[in-house]
């Protein structure tokens, strides 16, 4: 079953300012920065729940190429995906993008780009969310 | 005559930060015609530039949305209107603008709406930003033209139609990196091109498409906002027009007394293509990057159906240093990754897969 259309259009909703924005939570208790947001800070166990912005900047920790893509992916596949370590301190899994000719390595430096996810088939809803790439050249 | 005609707002107007968006893969033209001319025949571009498998008009959007926002340092819950102007608007019914809007943090006090003129939806915008600003509706408002175009293999179409666009965030004159001196809009019933509904490509009239189109709306609209603004072609320092292939823009220019050099910087076509809706806007932003402080712009985009909206415009102090909060247009441009007309056809879904 197409993981997409498995999933409900109320949590596309729900999860609408993670998924394209990165908003997380900083802990009000420890000020740790947690992504994805949680009723529960993972560092001190006290209640979490202000939203925080996320700069969207990090670095690969670690990363693999998919080749077997879970169906609702194939048409992107083969795809890199990631580890990114957040500059805020939080580990995300996500897919990298723009990679182009460049070589993914541990270590390289990337920014947040909201991209399309996925389709939920020819007439479902476009599913948009946050992927990473190599940090663009500035100027 | 023309002055009573022109639009100028209560409050003044302007720009208060800009942003380009230009996806990384290159198409070039030689590609086109080695698949379809069997190599021959002149080629209207070097390459365009082509959206990846996960692109599309919002995620564009929200990237140039960003670098607009991140050069006007403005709190996003400031803007009161997200307007998105394309013809590649991923749904047919559900908008563009309140995925952007979401996106940036503009959301929920706000205006959103989804603009649809072919290549001027995004001018048209422009427009009604200055409106709703200029009345003192609203401080600030987001105006985008963005498109992924659509061409039919093998038409003429498909060597020029990019991916591409820019985002403007309109605001008070005080606040600007460039005011707008003055704009007009020029509107006829011109049956150059289309696209009917459910349709996946657009329909254009060969050469009916330059005359009565292209060339007349661009130059009427010009002479009639630089009669009114008592400016000529020797005002300004820089000058954009729509830009569906190197030759037209290169042409209405000469036509309308500015010279190359006026031109060259915002000139993308010959190495992104045509990006419909975003084509004069990118170009502008290409402009603005290399603008100084009292330069005068003209920029003049063109629509099919048809129209023109012109506008005059004079860089600020604040265009230096917040220019430097969002990467330049030609960072993007020089962002190239080549693909073969085979991962073209794929990246464009013309591949048939059921």
């Amino acid at each position: 079953m197409n993981r997409l259309a498995s999933m409900e259009t109320s949590q596309h909703w729900r999860l609408r300012q993670q998924r394209y924005a990165l908003v997380g939570e900083v802990c009000p208790h420890c000020t740790t920065k947690i992504f994805p947001p949680r009723d529960i800070c993972p560092d001190c166990g006290e209640d979490a729940r202000d939203l925080y912005q996320f700069s969207g900047r990090g670095e690969v920790y670690s990363h693999t190429t998919v080749y077997q893509a879970p169906s609702g992916h194939s048409s992107n596949a083969p795809y890199p995906v990631a580890i990114v370590r957040l500059e805020e301190g939080p580990l995300v899994t996500a897919q990298l993008t723009d990679i182009g000719d460049q070589p993914v390595e541990i270590g390289t430096q990337v920014e947040m780009v909201t991209r399309k996810l996925g389709a939920d088939g020819e007439r479902g809803m476009l599913v948009y969310g946050y992927k990473f790439r190599p940090i663009l050249a500035e100027r | 005559m023309a002055e009573t005609k022109i639009l100028k707002p209560i409050r003044e107007a302007g720009f208060a930060g800009y942003g380009a968006y230009i996806p990384q893969y290159r198409l070039p033209a030689k590609e086109v015609a080695r698949v379809w001319t069997d190599g021959k025949g002149s080629l209207p571009i070097n390459e365009k530039a082509v959206a990846g498998l996960d692109e599309d008009v919002i995620t564009m959007s929200i990237e140039a949305a960003r670098n607009a926002l991140a050069r006007a340092a403005l709190d996003p819950t400031e803007i009161r209107a997200v307007w998105v102007g394309s013809e590649s608007h991923p749904y047919a019914v559900k908008p563009t603008s309140t995925v952007v809007a979401e996106a940036i943090g503009a959301t929920p006090h706000t205006q959103a709406a989804d603009w649809e003129f072919a290549c001027k939806a995004g001018t048209e915008a422009i427009q009604a930003a200055i409106g709703f600003v200029g009345s003192g509706m609203a401080n600030y408002a987001l105006a985008i033209g963005m498109d992924t175009a659509q061409g039919r293999p093998g038409d003429a179409l498909e060597y020029t139609a990019g991916a591409g666009g820019a985002a403007f965030i309109i605001g008070p004159a005080e606040d600007a990196v460039c005011v707008i001196e003055g704009s007009y809009s020029y509107a006829t019933d011109t049956p150059d091109f289309w696209r009917r509904a459910n349709e996946t490509y657009p329909e254009h009239g060969e050469r009916f498409t330059g005359e009565p189109a292209y060339f007349s709306h661009i130059q009427t609209a010009a002479e009639f906002l630089m009669e009114a603004t008592e400016t000529t072609a020797s005002d300004y320092r820089f000058a954009v027009f729509h830009q569906p292939n190197t030759k037209f823009p290169v042409r209405i220019a000469k036509s309308l007394g500015f010279e190359q050099e006026q031109i060259e910087a915002g000139l993308l076509v010959p190495d992104i293509g045509n990006t419909y809706a975003g084509s004069a806007m990118v170009g502008l932003t290409s402009i603005l990057d290399v603008a100084e402080p009292g330069d005068r712009i003209l920029m003049v985009s063109y629509g099919s159906g048809a129209g023109s909206d012109a506008f005059s415009l004079r860089a600020t102090d604040l265009l230096p240093e917040r220019r430097e909060a969002a990467p330049g247009t030609l960072s993007y441009v020089k962002r190239r990754t080549e693909i073969d007309y085979a991962t073209y056809a794929r990246f464009r879904g013309k591949l048939v897969l059921k």
